[in-house]
């Protein structure tokens, strides 16, 4: 089924996108003529197929590679918050959450 | 040095660049001054930056390293100028990935590529054009405008890595760094007569790399030759612990695996018992006459230097254009969701609560492209849609990835065309996303499979724009890829052929 301005509406919020009237329509078009060439996967009999998530897993199994829990990098917060639009005294700043 | 020869230092690739710098006809310095002064004048807006007073103080390094003996043959790119892609991060220049949400991001490190090139001592120039967080395959992408082709100013580079061929094409670097997550390496190269090879998934540490789809990404290069792209993978490659996906492998010497001959081969007959799998899906009806003329030319020339053509199929290759479009946009949108104008990035000048603040400040600093594919991503990763898109469409994936090794037990590499045209003009999509997402049909599969890929060279076609043979490997097989490109490339002048200035 073709999505509605409401879905767009909808996937927009999901995705923290706001989009002006001009944009959504173009979008709604855009997103209809994209999900027409997805419509062939369907078609396609899955059952039993394990989802292959990373590449190397259709040649073997894949593991997690996990690392000892220990601490490795130093203190670096000056240089990581140094990109932030709004900090003070080594937060970052952002509108007020709770009322 | 005499300056007729100086002037002809951009004409050098990454080996011959290194034989002279070893020989000391040339010094870092000289070389580094020489491309410097190209990229300045450069018209095709390949580079976002060019950091000077970086690459002469890395030159002069480089410089003072071989004059105290320390370099030996082991260090084939030190003093090399080279340049990256602006998808990974940077210390000493702004990162970008093409995109007003990371407009004069500094990153605090260095990507690990970046870092193994600096190590192994190449000279980087600074930072290349690419589509906005790589996500294009014409270049038209970038917040920081389009990348022309140097063949022809009207045409475009090819995408993502735009800048990279570009750049290498129009020889203002010898080499440089590109990412491929759909075909963003082989694509651009097939456009511009450069060679570029992306290696298997989990060769190059995606650290530091800014993530697009983090099951497709990988990084590779693109230089004039495979000999070049060789020795640039070599220092590029191997494990990294800061990658959770980076293969443990011990490290690879790709010269070295290009040069061995193979068994039974004869000097007139390098690729002697290579079996060389075309799909009969990778030449459709409707493949542009000169480009499938252009790439079975090729063909002809391996099997001169004793490889065998073999017929295979790979019956899902269409299916990969939505199966890819889905799955690369599920992985976008979750990366995507980082930029909230909080920690970094963009922030909406003027905004009500925090959730406004996210609206306001993504919806300003992303471009359309890159909308479409976070909608896309979220949508099929949404409550009710999940199963039918995202789980089916990784299910289809595997089958995909095991149409590869059904081929590959019949034959050793496979090939075909990169794109089914040459470079189009720029504009010419026009406001039709799924056009572009359609031409991306060849190189998808590999991409998905996560199989190493090159671009080699194979002619002019239509109006003397360049043509790539496509090859593709299985796992971990760079070297087979390289050694058969490198044959090719010793017996044809394919990558020979330059653009007129």
């Amino acid at each position: 089924m073709p999505l509605t301005p409401e879905d767009v509406s909808r996937i927009a919020h999901l995705a923290r996108l706001e989009l002006s009237p001009t944009e959504g329509s173009a979008m709604q078009t855009q997103l209809n003529d994209f999900f027409k060439i997805v419509e062939q996967m369907s078609a396609v009999d899955t059952s039993g197929l394990e989802p292959l998530h990373t590449p190397l897993s259709a040649i073997g199994n894949v593991e997690l590679r996990l690392r000892p829990d220990a601490v490795t990098e130093t203190n670096n917060r000056e240089a990581n918050m140094a990109n932030a639009p709004a900090a003070d005294e080594g937060l970052f700043l952002v509108p007020k959450v709770i009322e | 040095m005499s300056a007729g020869l100086q002037k002809e230092l951009h004409t050098l690739g990454v080996a011959e660049l290194g034989r002279a710098l070893a020989a000391k006809t040339t010094s870092s310095v000289e070389a580094t001054q020489a491309l410097l002064a190209r990229a300045r004048a450069d018209t095709h807006g390949a580079f976002l930056v060019v950091d000077e007073a970086a690459a002469l103080a890395s030159a002069k390094a480089a410089d003072a390293k071989r004059e105290s003996g320390a370099a030996g043959a082991d260090h084939p790119l030190l003093g090399v100028p080279i340049a990256h892609k602006d998808i990974f991060v940077t210390q000493e220049s702004a990162t970008t990935a093409g995109s007003k949400m990371l407009e004069g991001y500094k990153s605090p490190f260095d990507a690990t590529v970046v870092a193994r090139l600096k190590a192994a001592g190449a000279v980087s120039l600074g930072k290349l054009n690419c589509d906005e967080f790589a996500m294009g395959s014409a270049n038209e992408n970038s917040a920081y405008g389009p990348v022309r082709n140097p063949w022809d100013a009207t045409r475009v580079p090819g995408g993502s890595s735009g800048g990279t061929a570009a750049a290498v094409a129009a020889q203002l670097v010898p080499a440089a760094t590109g990412t491929d997550t759909g075909g963003s390496i082989r694509q651009p190269a097939s456009f511009t007569g450069t060679t570029g090879i992306k290696p298997t998934y989990g060769v190059c540490s995606r650290f530091g790399m800014i993530a697009f789809a983090s099951s497709l990404d990988q990084a590779g290069t693109i230089a004039r030759s495979a000999e070049d792209c060789a020795l640039l993978l070599s220092a590029m490659s191997g494990f990294d612990e800061r990658d959770a996906t980076s293969v443990q492998r011990p490290p690879q010497d790709f010269h070295a695996e290009m040069l061995k001959a193979r068994d039974g081969a004869t000097a007139a007959q390098p690729l002697r018992g290579l079996r060389i799998g075309l799909p009969k899906e990778f030449f459709p009806a409707a493949l542009a006459a000169d480009v499938g003329g252009r790439v079975r030319a090729a063909l002809a020339e391996m099997e001169k230097l004793g490889a065998t053509l073999v017929d295979v199929s790979l019956p899902r290759t269409e299916l990969s254009i939505p199966v890819y479009y889905i799955i690369a946009p599920a992985e976008a949108s979750s990366n995507l969701s980082r930029y909230d104008g909080v920690r970094y990035g963009h922030r909406a000048e003027q905004y009500g609560d925090l959730m406004d603040m996210y609206k306001k400040s993504r919806s300003e600093a992303f471009g359309p492209e890159v909308k479409r594919r976070i909608m896309i991503g979220t949508y099929v990763l949404s409550h009710g849609y999940y199963d039918a898109y995202y789980l089916q469409a990784q299910k289809l994936r595997r089958m995909i990835a095991d149409d590869f090794q059904h081929c590959f037990q019949q034959c050793d590499l496979i090939a075909g065309p990169v794109a089914p045209t040459v470079a189009w003009k720029l504009g010419e999509q026009g406001d039709d996303p799924v056009k572009a997402y359609l031409a991306d049909i060849f190189t998808l599969p590999g991409s998905l499979a996560g199989l190493p890929g090159m671009s080699v060279p194979a002619g002019l076609g239509e109006g003397g724009m360049p043509v790539g043979l496509q090859l593709l490997g299985n796992y971990f097989a760079e070297g087979t890829l390289l050694h058969a490109a490198h044959a090719l490339q010793l017996a044809t002048d394919f990558h020979l052929q330059r653009p007129k200035a």
